[in-house]
């Protein structure tokens, strides 16, 4: 009970007191869109590692929450009655899509980018869950509603900004982005929102859903004959998860100033589980850990040797999970107590 | 009608497309259970394996004709040292293989970046694919996508007969349809997994090789082809060849009609939808193979 | 009508008749056992009465229909079952199991919450099956026998009062299954049982009525020594090990 909440405490003084100190803007900045991944890791490891979901689609639920924001803060820039940029830039409209108009509202954009996400989920999940796709099945379904996700997006040209995204966002709710005090602000928010999305996820995998969850992930249609719908189970990590991946994919778009379908494809939302995979995908912390690091690998290496870096990613994706299935989670023995409770790796059912 | 007509063959087209990259797919995952991300890039392989004939033979036809057999072979085996040295360590972890393979994937993409320049690269097609056949005065068909829809039911129809007639397809499906049995009844299980994800493989080099005659050569070739062509054997049903030839055409063809009549970006939605409205009512695929599960 | 009534009950695989019209009766309180020789539909004839094998025919239980409800419904109406090789949670804890067995009424909010106490009719279940000691060891860790009581326990709390037995006996050493057959008797006082089994021996000791099934089809009746008299029976058990011990 105690040491948890002294892990939470070394990862807040570190988070606001630590990196705040010792990073520059610009690295603060880039600490900053780690922790958006690592936000998004987070939900990942609840659905894989605690729920036996491996969702390769979580971009599109990034990239919901993304656009949600990113709309808000175009029209908030464009002001009143305006077009933001690009759709007069492209001028086939001479008035909003009604579906952007609810956008302008701050706090229906807030909603949006958690709850979008979280009702796409949702309805995705009753129809496939209750339907007993998972396993392979799942991960190849929600792969490829990514990709359609990400195709969908590209053509709508006029309307989402296709290629490009929504770019050049200068204004978070009235304060200037390029004021380097209030890129600081965004990197507290961030900060904030993963300690507390770890809060979130901590209650969950030690509460009795949590047990539930691994019973479901393990034996599936074991728990039916206990008299639970699995679905239901699973259903609630996936949905929580998709909540997660939404909120990263809104404060994002601040500490970057862009959301675009490049950045929620395939190929990202893949991307997005090699960190769980790293850092331990049925473990807490792991996943965020093994997100940032990874992020940080990225950029570390491909600003140096691009080629060398899709080697190394090639290579992150083979050898943890062939030789350390557990993740560097599973090497860490701080915690014996707490290790104990945790699950290991599953012994994965066939699908 | 005409209009109609036109958009069925490219439906049919993009469907042979897809029935040739699922048909090694329909083995490896369908039969084997194996998810193969490197699919892909065994495609590019293939891809390449054409490109590279052509700085040595000078005939686009013979170039063509001989890759065939030899993206074939480096395919295969190149899917063999695979299965060697990485799938068979996970068999029993099918998610694990899925992202382990990806790793292989961006390993060989960046390869091939390394060895053959980032850019696309052209082959030449022979003299006889790049024209057309004029079926009526305002309707015809290129003749390149003719001779992969031809080479894609070739390609059916000799993994039918292999799985159907030979030895080695009676123990394949023996395999299949139940491992430990096979196992247990002096098959070499392992041998055969490796026959398996050889041929397998193979058919991917071979969907390369036809790929070159329509679409651009790159590294990242592999990539959005295969998302498209695991949902054919997913919806297809697994363990069943007839389940992925059928799932291929029709979604090719709903593909094809529903971006004639929507647009390309809307269409990926529709189809995606419909696919998810057919798995309510078919879960398992269009064909299933039953085996004894255990609760 | 109370109990387990069974009339015509089918299953086939692929036109394979597993199952070929079964009528049973297994009244409140019995200790049914069922044998029969591998492949007779026993298992086969559990999986359709808890919903896992799609059947035709009917099955009430306590008057209600079971065929065509899901599995988790039916669990809920009180039938549980164990499988032939233990399943039960292996990274969960035995106290996990039995907590989550127990569980399947909570609402949403007592599910996010963490557990603060052991729930007493978990605590009596863990005794029950003489478990205590190692309530706190991953079920993984337990010996055979051990995971059959930790399923049998999980049928307890789950408040099942049906209990329908895959060979829990199967592979236990002699003290284990003395001892199984002890939690057999406490648990007839309250609940019917119904056990398949190859254990002729066990059988013998633990029987109120037998069943024996052969090809899909019930072949004999009765207690246990009306069914060990029955020609029929011995002409089907005929060369085979178990056939001398009936
Ligand atoms: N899912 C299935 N698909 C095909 N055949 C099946 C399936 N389930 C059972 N069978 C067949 O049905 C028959 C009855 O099987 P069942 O498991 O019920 O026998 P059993 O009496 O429990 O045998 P044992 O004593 O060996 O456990 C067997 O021939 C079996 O092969
Ligand atoms: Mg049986």
């Amino acid at each position: 009970m105690r040491r948890p909440l002294i892990g939470f405490g070394l990862a807040a003084v570190a988070l606001f007191g630590v990196a705040p100190l010792v990073l520059g803007d610009f690295r603060l900045n880039l600490l900053a869109k780690y922790l958006c991944l690592a936000i998004v890791a987070v939900g990942i490891g609840l659905a894989w590692g605690r729920g036996g979901m491996l969702t390769l689609g979580q971009g599109v639920f990034f990239g919901l929450g993304g656009y949600a924001m990113a709309m808000h803060l175009k029209l908030a820039d464009a002001g009143p009655g305006e077009l933001p940029d690009f759709m007069q830039l492209y001028g086939q409209l001479d008035e909003l899509p009604w579906w952007w108009r609810p956008f302008a509202n701050p706090v229906f954009a807030m909603a949006a980018t958690v709850l979008l996400p979280m009702l796409v989920a949702l309805l995705l999940g009753l129809l496939i869950f209750r339907r007993r796709v998972r396993g392979a099945y799942f991960a190849i379904l929600s792969q490829a509603l990514c990709a359609a996700f990400a195709i969908f997006l590209i053509g709508q040209q006029g309307t989402t900004g296709g290629t490009n995204g929504l770019t050049d966002i200068r204004g978070f709710f009235g304060y200037d982005l390029n004021d380097p005090l209030n890129r600081r602000t965004v990197y507290f928010i961030i900060a904030a929102s993963l300690l507390a999305v770890l809060a979130l996820t901590w209650q969950l995998i030690r509460s009795r859903y949590g047990e539930l969850l691994v019973a479901v992930r393990d034996g599936e249609e074991r728990v039916r004959f206990l008299g639970y719908d699995p679905a239901n189970v699973k259903l609630v990590a996936y949905v929580a998860a998709a909540g997660m991946a939404g909120l990263a994919g809104a404060l994002f778009v601040p500490a970057v100033g862009i959301i675009s379908p490049a950045l929620i494809g395939v190929v990202p939302s893949i991307e997005f589980v090699i960190g769980v995979a790293v850092g331990g995908r049925a473990s807490l912390v792991g996943p965020a850990l093994g997100a940032v690091a990874v992020a940080w690998a990225k950029t570390a290496l491909s600003e140096r040797a691009p080629s060398a870096w899709t080697y190394f990613e090639g290579l992150l994706f083979i050898l943890p999970i062939v030789f350390l299935p557990g993740g560097l989670a599973s090497l860490a023995r701080l915690r014996p107590s707490w290790r104990r409770r945790q699950a290991r790796i599953p012994a994965e059912a066939t699908p | 009608m005409t209009l109609v007509l036109s958009q069925l063959f490219t439906g049919i087209s993009i469907g042979a497309v897809l029935l040739l990259i699922a048909l090694g797919l329909s083995l490896t995952f369908g039969q084997m259970n194996v998810i193969n991300m490197a699919h892909g890039e065994l495609i590019m392989v293939g891809a390449y394996t054409v490109y590279v004939l052509q700085q040595v033979i000078s005939g686009a036809g013979w170039s063509l004709l001989i890759a065939l057999p030899v993206a074939f072979a480096v395919a295969g085996l190149i899917g063999v040292l695979l299965e060697v040295s990485l799938i068979r360590r996970l068999y029993l972890r099918p998610l694990d293989t899925l992202l382990v393979t990806w790793g292989v994937s961006l390993l060989l993409q960046q390869l091939a970046r390394d060895v053959f320049g980032a850019p696309n690269v052209q082959t030449r097609a022979p003299e006889i694919l790049t024209g057309s056949i004029r079926i009526t005065d305002d309707l015809a068909i290129s003749s390149s996508r003719v001779f992969i829809l031809v080479l894609a039911l070739a390609a059916v129809a000799a993994v039918t007969l292999v799985l159907r007639t030979t030895p080695l397809g009676r123990r394949i499906r023996a395999v299949v349809q139940n491992r430990d049995l096979a196992a247990v009844s002096g098959l070499a299980t392992g041998r055969i997994d490796r026959l398996t994800f050889f041929i397998g493989s193979g058919l991917a080099g071979i969907a390369g090789v036809a790929l070159t005659l329509i679409g651009p050569i790159g590294p990242a070739m592999g990539t959005n082809i295969i998302v498209n062509a695991f949902l054919v054997v997913v919806v297809g049903g697994i363990g069943q060849l007839k389940g992925t030839v059928i799932v291929a055409f029709v979604l090719g063809v709903l593909q094809s009609m529903v971006e004639y009549t929507t647009t390309t970006s809307v269409a990926s939605v529709i189809v995606f939808v419909t696919i998810v409205a057919f798995l309510q009512w078919r879960p398992q695929g269009l064909f299933t193979l039953r085996t004894r599960s255990l609760a | 009508m109370s109990g387990l009534t069974i009339r015509g009950l089918t299953v086939t695989f692929d036109g394979f008749v597993a199952v070929g019209g079964v009528d049973l009766d297994i009244p409140d309180g019995d200790v049914r056992f069922i044998i029969g020789p591998n492949g007779a539909g026993k298992t086969t004839l559990i999986d359709a009465v808890t919903g896992l094998a799609r059947a035709g025919g009917s099955v009430t239980f306590d008057g209600q229909e079971l065929l065509g409800r899901k599995v988790h419904r039916i669990a809920r109406m009180g039938v549980g079952r164990t499988f032939q090789t233990a399943t039960v949670f292996e990274e969960l804890t035995v106290l996990q199991n039995l907590d989550i067995a127990a569980g399947w009424a909570r609402g949403p909010l007592t599910l996010l919450r963490t557990r603060r106490a052991v729930p007493p009719e978990v605590e009596k279940a863990l005794e029950t099956v003489r478990l205590t000691a190692v309530r706190d060891s991953p079920a993984g860790t337990l010996a055979h026998g051990q995971k059959q009581w930790l399923e049998i326990g999980m049928l307890l709390v789950q408040n099942a009062r049906l209990f329908l037995l895959d060979e829990p006996v199967a592979g236990m050493s002699h003290e284990e299954r003395d001892a199984t057959g002890e939690l057999l008797g406490l648990l007839s006082a309250d609940h019917t049982i119904v056990v398949i089994e190859h254990d002729m021996d066990f059988l013998r000791r633990f029987a109120r009525t037998v069943t024996v099934m052969h090809a899909g089809k019930v072949l004999s009746e009765g207690t246990v020594a009306q069914v060990q008299a029955d020609p029929r029976v011995q002409e089907v058990y005929l060369g085979h090990a178990v056939g001398e011990a009936v």
